[in-house]
């Protein structure tokens, strides 16, 4: 294969991977912390992915600016869903979590289906139209933007986790909950506010994909299984783990659309999931607490 | 219950009932067949559809590209099914896989078909799968659409049935004791691999039964509807509403969810999305409120 074919493909697949390694982070975190597996983070994605888009299109606010608005809204919403819905209703059991966030997925999809009907939505900004030409690619400027904001993102996560209180207060629950309890940290607290943490970096990715991207009820269903695969393979609860993840994956959906077409080349992202599951489920990075 | 839908149809006639108690019965059998993996066994699948759309799209194959008689497809698309089942089974428990990562890998394996057969057009391609339309009992096309429902019937009777043996019998106390505490099972002797293995294939094979009857029911099946999760998600509802673990209580569930169903449709004007939504409440509200499910309700007041 030519590398003018390939060389655009792997650059292509860098910036949806960084964009991926974003929502994966959010669902990291909440692993990492909780240790359950959150089934909505799709279906979260999916409404602030609509929530970026009636801002812009009833108020004419931008994504971009949207993100200081939308991160503190998503904040409180997951902090709320796991302090009022997600701990109160799991009994204290993994495969309920399960249940009880894919219960949530099913609800906020369909209603989403209700109220938005199936009308595939995406927005036209000024800049959507631009693009830089890297000698080797063409990419366009959104994506770039979308790209650099995920790689911040995920340093300011890192940096609020190794350096604040409430960081450490996050790691040492993750590490050893009753531990941290007698220390005097309210766990239940730090779940919600990692929830929280979670949900608001899942609102930062809609509002940076939304301007290179689209939005429908079932966009949610397409991402999850993703950033799960993003989480798995970048190792359960490693941040590093999944931002590097997250840009592989991209480039092993990238080429592998490349070779075997575009509806052919979901089957890599599927089949990397499966196979480290089996062979390695700690990761490529190995496992560590965030 | 299993008797009024049994002679539901004799009294009512044909119509609207038939079609709804039909529905019924096929999403009883799918959920019962999620049930004796995941209420019996505690292995929650995400891709029960895997299975369902292994029997629905191997029975079509066979039909409809290689000329098979009906009868002898539907055998071989549920053996295909179980088949699929033992073979999932055996390499995601062998490595260990379970709970969350159970769910996910099932729900992995479900899209990897999706995918896999809608790019195919010898397994339908994007459109699906038809079959030809020959009335007939020798084509497994019933012109009297009361045959096959009282055919299905037979098999989700049989499906309670074996719910109650998995609480009497041997094995099913060996799966009870794996999901209650799977090292201390081991410790007692039971093979944790093998009758996982054992669970899934039987579970595939019910699921795949569901699959070839669908098919024969609709003569249509496509790579959405088959492998989907939709499916996927019809088959774990209907046993956690009804009663995770409990011989009847897929079939308790279906009927809840369909009546449910119905009515959000009547309410929302057939709009999409809010019957769904509903069901998706009552997950939430069944885990918060009542884990046990509707059979759990029977048992206190008994």
């Amino acid at each position: 294969m030519a590398w003018d074919l390939l060389l655009p493909a792997v650059l292509d697949g860098l910036t949806n991977g960084a964009v991926y390694a974003l929502v994966a982070l959010g669902l990291t975190l909440i692993y990492g912390v909780l240790h359950i597996i959150n089934f909505a983070h799709g279906s979260l994605l999916m409404l602030a992915l609509y929530a970026a888009y009636f801002l812009y299109s009833l108020l004419g606010i931008s994504p971009y600016a949207a993100l200081p608005i939308l991160m503190p809204a998503f904040f409180a919403l997951g902090y709320g869903v796991q302090r009022w819905i997600v701990a109160p209703a799991s009994h204290g059991r993994e495969q309920n979590v399960l249940m009880i966030t894919l219960g949530l997925a099913i609800v906020l999809d369909n209603l989403a289906l209700y109220a938005f009907t199936s009308t595939t939505r995406s927005i036209d900004l000024p800049l959507a139209g631009e693009s830089i030409d890297f000698g080797v690619a063409v990419i366009g400027v959104p994506k770039l933007i979308a790209c650099a904001g995920a790689l911040l993102l995920a340093g300011a996560l890192w940096l609020m986790l190794a350096r604040t209180d409430l960081g450490r207060a996050i790691r040492a629950v993750a590490r050893e909950p009753e531990g941290a309890r007698l220390v005097g940290i309210r766990v239940e607290r730090i779940y919600a506010i990692t929830f929280g943490i979670g949900t608001a970096c899942v609102a930062a990715s809609a509002c940076l994909l939304l301007p290179s991207f689209y939005v429908t009820p079932q966009v949610g269903y397409a991402f999850v299984l993703i950033a799960f695969t993003t989480v798995v393979l970048g190792g359960m609860g490693s941040l590093p783990g999944a931002l590097l993840a997250g840009l592989l994956l991209g480039v092993i959906e990238a080429v592998s659309g490349l070779y075997l077409g575009e509806s052919l080349g979901q089957l890599g992202i599927y089949a990397v999931f499966i196979l480290i599951l089996l062979f390695r489920p700690t990761g490529l990075f190995g496992a560590r607490a965030a | 219950m299993l008797a009024a839908l049994g002679v539901l149809p004799w009294l009512a006639g044909s119509g609207f009932w038939l079609t709804s108690a039909t529905l019924v019965l096929l999403y009883a059998l799918l959920g019962q067949s999620w049930n004796v993996l995941g209420g019996y066994g505690g292995q929650y699948s995400f891709g029960q559809a895997l299975f369902f759309g292994a029997g629905a799209f191997a029975s079509g194959v066979l039909q409809i590209r290689l000329g098979v008689n009906a009868w002898l497809a539907a055998a071989l698309g549920i053996g295909a099914g179980a088949a699929l089942g033992a073979a999932v089974g055996w390499l995601v428990f062998r490595y260990r896989l379970r709970g969350s990562y159970f769910a996910l890998v099932t729900l992995a394996f479900a899209e990897l078909a999706r995918i896999l057969v809608a790019a195919f057009a010898f397994t339908g391609g994007g459109f699906g799968l038809l079959v030809p339309l020959r009335r007939g009992a020798a084509t497994f096309q019933f012109a009297d659409p009361r045959i096959p429902y009282t055919l299905l019937w037979l098999v989700v009777v049989g499906s309670c049935l074996l719910g109650l043996w998995l609480e009497r019998s041997r094995f099913g106390a060996r799966l009870l004791a794996l999901r209650e505490n799977e090292a201390a099972a081991q410790a007692l002797g039971v093979a944790p691999v093998r009758l996982k293995t054992q669970a899934i294939t039987l579970s595939a094979a019910l699921a795949a039964t569901a699959g070839v009857f669908y098919l024969q029911i609709f003569l249509f099946v496509d790579s959405g509807g088959g492998f989907g999760p939709a499916m996927s998600i019809a088959a774990l509802l209907a046993p956690i509403i009804g009663g995770l673990g409990t011989p009847f209580g897929a079939l308790y569930g279906a009927v809840l969810m369909h009546l449910l169903g119905e009515a959000a449709k009547r309410v929302s004007g057939h709009a999409p999305g809010l019957d769904l939504a509903f069901y998706g409440v009552i997950l939430l509200l069944m885990l918060r409120f009542l884990p046990a499910g509707l059979a759990g309700i029977g048992r206190r007041d008994a």
